[in-house]
């Protein structure tokens, strides 16, 4: 699907400084020699099942697909991994390059702090030493995982400039990794950036939809008609998708972050609002005004906050294979609220985004089998939707 | 072939950066008629840009003050054509590829044939995206001006062969910023470079006094300086202009003793 230079359609490309051409031509050399190699396969196999918890079960929710009273409802329960999200899937196999390569430090942009904690993770398994580059607003709303970053070890700075969310986070670390290239590693969480880490990041995201395939023909003999997943980046979604691209009877939903509508201007949903663009490193859509500049975007998930998407997802939607929708900050709490009451599952408010939508489709699909990827565990989301409900709990 | 050339014939050229409305357009007219007439050889007029990840803190403030202060690349165009009446220096702009994407490249660069730019910089375009719009450029006669680093080691020659303007050397690893010291083995890469081409280099990234500037233009054919200008205009706003003024006088004289 990716061309030699990571194009996915018009998308993708190297849109970086002069600097750090030869640390992503490296980068892509080393991935090209131990992708396929035995002996780096079958060590990040063992950390993904020893290490990680894998394979994360395919759950069938019961409750929830008789209370909707439509199609099937499972669940791929990415929340049950170490450290609580799909992000450790990406994270174990770049640390895993990244010690091949001699590289002794990693760098990370982290929203919700879900990257950063696996990476800091990644690191101290690993014995690297570790950066997390987190927007202002981010480490307000995110407190316990800055405690939890620098319990593992790991260094957490302060992005001040622009938003102080995500996007400038990203581009610290970019203008970090400028700075320092000889020893260090930029462990990018997203797929986004540069070729080769859209791709990169897919191919260790894959794994959710390589599992989802096996774990749904073992239960219902059949592939599903609908798998959804929420999009910000949009690494769990194009890990959940991935090996369903050419099935194509499978319905592939991906369900950015309208915020507050997409109607106002504090929303982060890039497909419904933005535009085509090049932006940190890549070229895809992104929210911007007329003349360019990147917009502010917001969402209450500080995942998903983010003004652009990966080139793989731009051209997903380009040729009509994947579906993206917009889902309000409001429809994402109700989600997460109903989702803890009727299966007993907290889910990220990420993931919730995705629950959101399968909750508006099921009714109208009896017979049908629909996946939604709860990409990580809602235990950091807790009391920011306690605010949004207007009660104020001490975390 | 543009007018950068002439920017190297009065000996080591001194090219200023500045930030375009920062923090309004009329002093950054004032600033770059001053820096014309202090014998600026060549300037590099910065189109803000939300998130310019090459740049350190002070170019980064620059860019959010003249966004904030209402500039549009629109509002660019107007003061080129305004300072053309006046100056016949050569022009670059230096800004972010998503504003010329964003423009449309076409109808951008047609713009700068008009108003008499030079060339562009865009440190987010490397070699391997230049054909982004390096055909648009050459059918307006406006200079795609490539960017060496000090990590750039076996691409020099493959990036100096097809440079057009001039080269621009970056001195150090990292983003824009002043530095107290530059310790990049640029003779070496320059050494490398002129086995490729003809054109000028000019070294920037951290130079900011006149002994850094002197230093950096005997290696190379120009020094150029942002950040220590962009300093002086955050601090002497309406007053920039005499600063910037004397400080191209000062480093345009360390330049030619």
């Amino acid at each position: 699907m990716s061309s030699k230079k990571g194009r996915f359609g018009v998308h993708g490309g190297q849109y970086i400084p002069e600097t750090l051409m030869n640390a992503v031509i490296e980068l892509e050399e080393a991935y090209e020699k131990y992708k396929n190699d035995e002996d780096f396969t079958n060590e990040l196999e063992r950390l993904f099942n020893e290490y990680a918890g894998r394979p994360s079960r395919l759950y069938f929710a019961e409750k929830m697909t008789k209370d909707l009273g439509g199609a099937k409802v499972y669940l791929k329960r990415e929340d049950l991994n170490h450290t609580g999200a799909h992000k450790i899937n990406n994270v174990l196999g770049q640390a895993l390059l990244a010690k091949k390569m001699g590289k002794t430090r990693l760098i990370a942009e982290t929203g919700a702090g879900q990257h950063g904690v696996a990476t800091a993770t990644a690191a101290a398994l690993m014995g690297m030493e570790c950066v997390i580059f987190m927007g202002e607003e981010d480490i307000k709303r995110q407190a316990l995982n800055v405690y939890k970053m620098r319990l593992l070890g790991s260094q957490v700075i302060p992005v001040q400039s622009g938003t102080g969310t995500l996007k400038d986070a990203v581009s610290e670390a970019m203008r970090e990794w400028t700075r320092r290239i000889s020893d260090t590693h930029y462990c990018l969480g997203s797929v986004m950036g540069p070729h080769p880490f859209p791709t990169i990041v897919r191919d260790f995201q894959a794994v959710i939809s390589k599992e989802i395939k096996m774990q749904i023909l073992e239960k219902e003999h059949k592939l599903p008609d609908t798998v959804i997943a929420c999009v910000g980046g949009g690494s769990n979604a194009i890990g959940s998708f991935y090996h369903f691209i050419n099935d194509k009877s499978v319905k592939l939903v991906g369900c950015e972050a309208a915020g507050r509508g997409v109607e106002t201007f504090e929303t982060a949903a890039t497909i419904a609002t933005g535009r085509l663009g090049i932006f940190h490193g890549m070229k895809s859509y992104f929210c911007q005004d007329k003349f360019g500049q990147i917009a502010p975007v917001y969402s209450i998930s500080a995942g998903l906050d983010y003004p652009g998407i990966g080139p793989e997802h731009a051209w997903l939607h380009d040729t009509g294979r994947a579906e993206y929708v917009p889902i309000t900050d409001e429809e994402a709490v109700k989600a997460f609220e109903y989702l803890a009451k009727t299966e007993g599952i907290i889910p990220a408010i990420e993931s919730a985004h995705a629950v959101a939508y399968a909750m508006k489709i099921a009714p109208e699909m009896p017979g049908k089998i629909i996946v939604i990827t709860i990409s990580g565990r809602g235990d950091k989301d807790c009391a920011a939707i306690a605010r949004y409900r207007g009660e104020n709990i001490n975390e | 072939m543009s007018n950068i050339k002439k920017a190297f014939e009065n000996g080591k050229a001194f090219i200023p950066f500045i930030t375009c409305g920062d923090p309004d357009i009329e002093t950054t007219k004032k600033c770059v008629l001053e820096a014309v007439d202090s014998g600026a050889d060549l300037i590099e007029l910065g189109i803000p840009f939300s998130d310019p990840t090459a740049e350190g803190p002070v170019i980064q403030e620059a860019n959010e003050r003249a966004l904030k202060g209402g500039v549009t690349t629109d509002k660019i165009f107007e003061l080129v054509r305004d300072l053309r009446g006046k100056i016949d220096i050569p022009l670059v702009f230096m800004t972010y590829a998503n504003v010329i994407f964003s423009y449309g490249a076409e109808k951008f660069f047609s713009i700068c044939r008009e108003i008499k730019i030079d060339g562009v910089i865009l440190p987010d375009l490397p070699y391997e995206e230049k054909n982004e719009f390096l055909p648009i450029c050459k059918k307006y006669g406006v200079d795609l001006i490539s960017m060496i680093a000090p990590t750039s080691e076996k691409r020099i020659s493959m990036i100096a062969r097809e440079a057009e303007g001039f080269l621009y050397i970056v001195s150090s690893l990292g983003v824009t910023g002043t530095r107290s010291e530059i310790t990049t083995d640029l003779k070496s890469i320059i050494e490398n470079v002129r086995k490729s081409t003809k054109i000028p280099c000019a070294i920037g990234f951290g130079i900011s006094t006149p002994e850094q500037a002197k230093k950096m233009a005997d290696l190379s054919d120009g020094a150029i300086v942002g950040s220590a200008i962009i300093k002086l205009i955050k601090e002497y706003k309406a007053q920039a202009p005499v600063k910037v003024g004397e400080f191209v006088k000062e480093m345009k004289k360390a330049l030619r003793d």
